[in-house]
């Protein structure tokens, strides 16, 4: 029998819609949603088959037996292990208060489920991965529009110039978004692509800025200072919706465009070019604000002026510009009932200071790294216990050993997933959960130019002993006495408990794996946009009351990032196409693709090192160190070397990932404390390393 | 007389290998055989941007194939509209066909023991679809090109 069900693919966190072929309870094929993607998909997406066919993935419930990481588990039913867990839950209520759990998860479209279930248990500690990624752009975006940085959306396609400052586009690789970027190059767009480094994405800019790692706030400012110059901005636009403008002027005024060629050497007649160029296409520009920004010491401040230059083009909601995200009510459509509305929001302070302490960041999901203090000082209270729903904080925050130190104060981690997590072999207790193919998951909103409710339904049934999170943080909540927050039974009621105020039926979502909520885009009438701004003043601020009244600068003096002494270079990491972070290392196909990193070293640099293309090196921090086979080329700066993130990874059961390549975050000691103080994000690239010619490389062959 | 021939737009591939990976998904492929891949030249500086062109590579579908005369039963076959293919119940997994294809086109496939080759996925063109890579590629770089006769 084949059967045709729709889905949202889970190989990344951009979710694309797909269309899975089921034959006999077997996956056959899956194609990009025909209705949304034409069929395409990455490598990613079609590895989803090798993904279900994979054993090396936890096949039920463990609980650990031997020490932490020491890999000894013990195979128990799905009631033995949740049992457990809500036993330890609540002898830590007990003893500490329900405020001393928390949960964090990867983001996204369904964190209302788990938001639910942590705050239901009565602790305020919902968290995520985002402050080692995209906290600063969001945090940045909140000072210039009060909105946060899902806050726009960009028309891409008919964009006349598109600027991505480092944001690898194509290896980062969101299907629809790219098909766009390439749409907007075949009318004859420009790009200009920012980085310290080539990617797959410069290659197919219009211009190329080859900068000197850390100087992206140098050259955003220079360009600034040059587009006031040149008079380059749509003055109509800032006389309407902005405040600040004449302070932003004058402060950017020592940070000229010949200033700035010097300090990321660079051509200044490169920026003055580029300057007049945009001047005349705007407002159809977009600055791409970034997203895995968590980078530099001024990384937020640098995303700041890419959003303050998007104003300056008035690129808002334009075509070829950003553009508001509609959403239902746009549509005239009630909006999703949400679980967290039948939770009461709890009272106390969230222990990593965010809402209380840091009054300038968002409350949503806090900052991650800021629980640490909590568990290793226990102030302002102690934190004892941590579920990560498909977060490996071992993974995505820098210095693993120096976290370990701090969970190692925590009397219970767990972790839910549907591989085993660098986190979960850590662990305590394994939940496992059903791959994306063997679960369904909540509706979720889609906002953009045209809304709509998406979801995922089951394609095929788990070929273990696992379940749907749906199903895990229900039975969960049972046992907690919190049944009245998960109020179905079955994902059929779920679903409807969502929808029941939209009209529409899961039967409607079943026919094409969404609905549409418009059949013709919606934008606002841009002369009217009273209100759409959220800052306190109502208009875009160019000067922000809400980092004035924090004790931060709207405008931070320029510092000069340091040089890395002789034999010493500035780490730097980024992705592949082909692989999602940890995520997707010991996936058999992506595993074929890519098993394992290099590490990009400046050719002239390595020369002088006698490091040759394919040589074994020594990348050493303070007390870590990793070894890796070097790739020799011009296209990076000779003050940076460079490896794809994920790799390294160290849990035996993955044994086609284990220990393939290098991990980054290992060696980036000490970066666990350095925070963006205005923005949040952690600066995973204020680590120097020192690299060498490994002894490793043979020096003679000794075999016949 | 060729029929068919896939098409790709250098322009507008980004290099991801998603075609590579269409392609083993739709054939059931282990780890080991690629029926197609995706190349570049090494980055050179056009007008400032280092820049590469890329290039996507199956099987030729020869005129006159090496692989097929060699074929000792008769396995490697080529059909009225061009396309060479793998038939499996005939294919003993010798391999002469991948010796005598200039390119060793012909992969040898562990789970089956036989050799497996791009067939310009002629069960769905049969039914009237695009081949795997083609349909899935993920910026509708490649195109399956039908030859028309003069
Ligand atoms: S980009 Fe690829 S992996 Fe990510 S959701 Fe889309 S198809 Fe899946
Ligand atoms: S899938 Fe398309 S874009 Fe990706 S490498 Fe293949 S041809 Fe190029
Ligand atoms: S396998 Fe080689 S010889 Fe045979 S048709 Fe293809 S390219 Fe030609
Ligand atoms: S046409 Fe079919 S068999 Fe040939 S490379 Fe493409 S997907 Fe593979």
């Amino acid at each position: 029998m084949r059967k045709t069900v729709w889905s949202m693919c889970s190989m990344c966190s951009v979710r694309c819609p797909i269309k899975v072929e089921v034959e006999d309870g077997k996956v056959k094929w899956i194609e990009g949603n025909p209705h949304l993607l034409k069929g395409a998909l990455c490598a990613k997406g079609s590895a989803g088959i090798a993904l279900q066919r994979d054993s090396e993935r936890p096949q039920q419930p463990l609980i650990r037996r031997g020490g932490r990481g020491a890999g000894k588990w013990e195979p128990v039913s799905w009631y033995t292990a949740l049992d457990y867990v809500a036993d330890k839950m609540n002898k830590i209520k007990e003893k500490y208060g329900a405020k001393a759990m928390m949960l964090s998860c990867r983001g996204g479209p369904w964190q209302d489920m788990w938001k639910t279930f942590i705050h239901g248990f009565g602790s305020p500690n919902f968290t995520n991965h985002d402050s080692g990624c995209g906290r600063n752009v969001h945090h940045a975006s909140k000072s210039v529009y009060g909105l946060g940085r899902k806050g726009f959306i960009y028309d891409l396609k008919n964009a006349k110039h598109l600027i991505s400052f480092g944001r690898n586009l194509m290896a980062s690789l969101r299907v629809a978004e790219v098909n766009q970027i390439m749409d907007m190059l075949d009318n004859g767009g420009s790009f200009t692509y920012v980085d310290v480094r080539q990617t797959l994405t410069g290659i197919k800019a219009t211009r190329f800025f080859q900068v000197r790692p850390g100087t992206d706030y140098a050259l955003a400012l220079g360009m600034i200072n040059e587009v006031i110059k040149q008079e380059a901005y749509d003055k109509e636009f800032i006389e309407k919706y902005t405040t600040g403008f004449d302070k932003m002027a004058e402060f950017v005024e020592q940070y000229t465009a010949e200033w700035a060629a010097k300090e990321c050497g660079i051509k200044v007649k490169k920026i003055k070019d580029f300057v007049s160029e945009i001047g005349q296409q705007r407002p159809s520009v977009v600055f791409h604000p970034g997203w895995m920004l968590s980078r530099y010491k001024d990384s937020f401040y640098a995303s700041r002026m890419l959003h303050i230059l998007n104003v300056l083009m008035g690129s808002v909601e334009v075509k070829g510009g950003q553009q508001f995200p509609k959403t239902p009510a746009d549509c005239g459509v009630k909006g999703l009932r949400t679980f967290s509305s039948l939770v009461p929001k709890p009272e106390d302070k969230r222990a990593d200071g965010v809402g209380w302490k840091y009054k300038h960041f968002d409350k949503g999901p806090g900052l991650f790294h800021l629980f640490y203090d909590a568990m290793l000082t226990g102030e302002p209270y102690p934190i004892k216990g941590v579920i990560c729903y498909r977060h490996d904080p071992f993974n995505c925050f820098p210095d693993v050993a120096a976290q370990k130190e701090a969970f190692d104060n925590c009397e219970l981690l767990v972790s839910i997933d549907t591989h085993y997590s660098e986190f979960g072999w850590y662990s305590d207790v394994i939940l496992p959960e059903s791959m994306y193919l063997e679960r369904e998951t909540p509706v979720v909103t889609q906002k953009g130019p045209k809304p709509r409710f998406a979801f995922r339904d089951r394609a095929v049934e788990p070929r273990f002993d696992t379940k749907p999170s749906w199903e895990i943080f229900k039975m969960l909540a049972d046992r907690l006495g919190m049944s009245e927050y998960f109020p179905y039974n079955n994902a059929e009621e779920m679903w409807q408990f969502q929808l029941e105020p939209t009209g529409f039926t899961i039967d409607d979502l079943r026919e094409k794996g969404f609905v549409a909520l418009t059949d013709e885009p919606i934008m606002y009438d841009r002369d009217n946009l009273e209100g759409k701004f959220k800052t306190p003043s109502g208009k875009i601020e160019f000067v922000s009351q809400m980092l004035e009244e924090n004790g931060l600068p709207s405008f931070k003096p320029y510092e000069s990032p340091h040089k890395p002494p002789k034999g010493r270079f500035r780490l730097i990491f980024g992705r592949s196409p082909v692989h999602a972070h940890g995520h997707t290392i010991n996936n058999p196909l992506l595993n074929e693709l890519m098993p394992e990193n290099t590490l990009w070293i400046n050719s002239r640099v390595a020369n002088r090192m006698g490091i040759s293309e394919g040589d074994w090196v020594d990348v050493i921090a303070d007390s870590q160190k990793g070894t890796i086979r070097a790739h020799v080329t011009d296209f990076i700066h000779p003050e940076a070397v460079y490896t794809v993130h994920g790799f390294g990874r160290q849990v035996p059961l993955q044994s086609r990932a284990y220990h393939a390549g290098m991990s980054d975050q290992k060696l980036q000691e000490g970066l666990l404390e350095m925070m963006d103080p205005a923005g949040g994000g952690l600066c995973l690239c204020e680590k120097f390393v020192t690299v060498r010619r490994s002894p490793r490389n043979p020096r003679r062959r000794v075999e016949l | 007389m060729n029929k068919y021939m896939i098409y790709l737009n250098s322009k507008r591939c980004i290099g991801c290998h998603g075609c590579e990976v269409h392609c083993k998904t739709n054939k059931d492929l282990p780890v080991g055989p690629f029926l197609c891949e995706i190349s570049h030249e090494p980055l050179k500086a056009v007008k400032g941007v280092p820049k590469t062109e890329y290039h996507f590579r199956s099987c030729y579908h020869c005129e006159d194939p090496y692989c097929v005369p060699i074929c000792p039963t008769g396995a490697m076959k080529k059909r009225e509209d061009g396309i060479v293919y793998v038939d499996t119940e005939a294919c003993i997994g010798c391999m002469a066909c991948a010796g005598a294809c200039p390119w060793h086109i012909p992969q040898y496939n562990p789970n089956t023991g036989k050799a497996v080759k791009c067939d310009y996925c002629m069960d769905r063109v049969d039914a009237g679809l695009k081949p795997a890579c083609v349909t899935k590629c993920t910026t509708r770089a490649l195109k399956f090109v039908t030859i028309q006769e003069l």
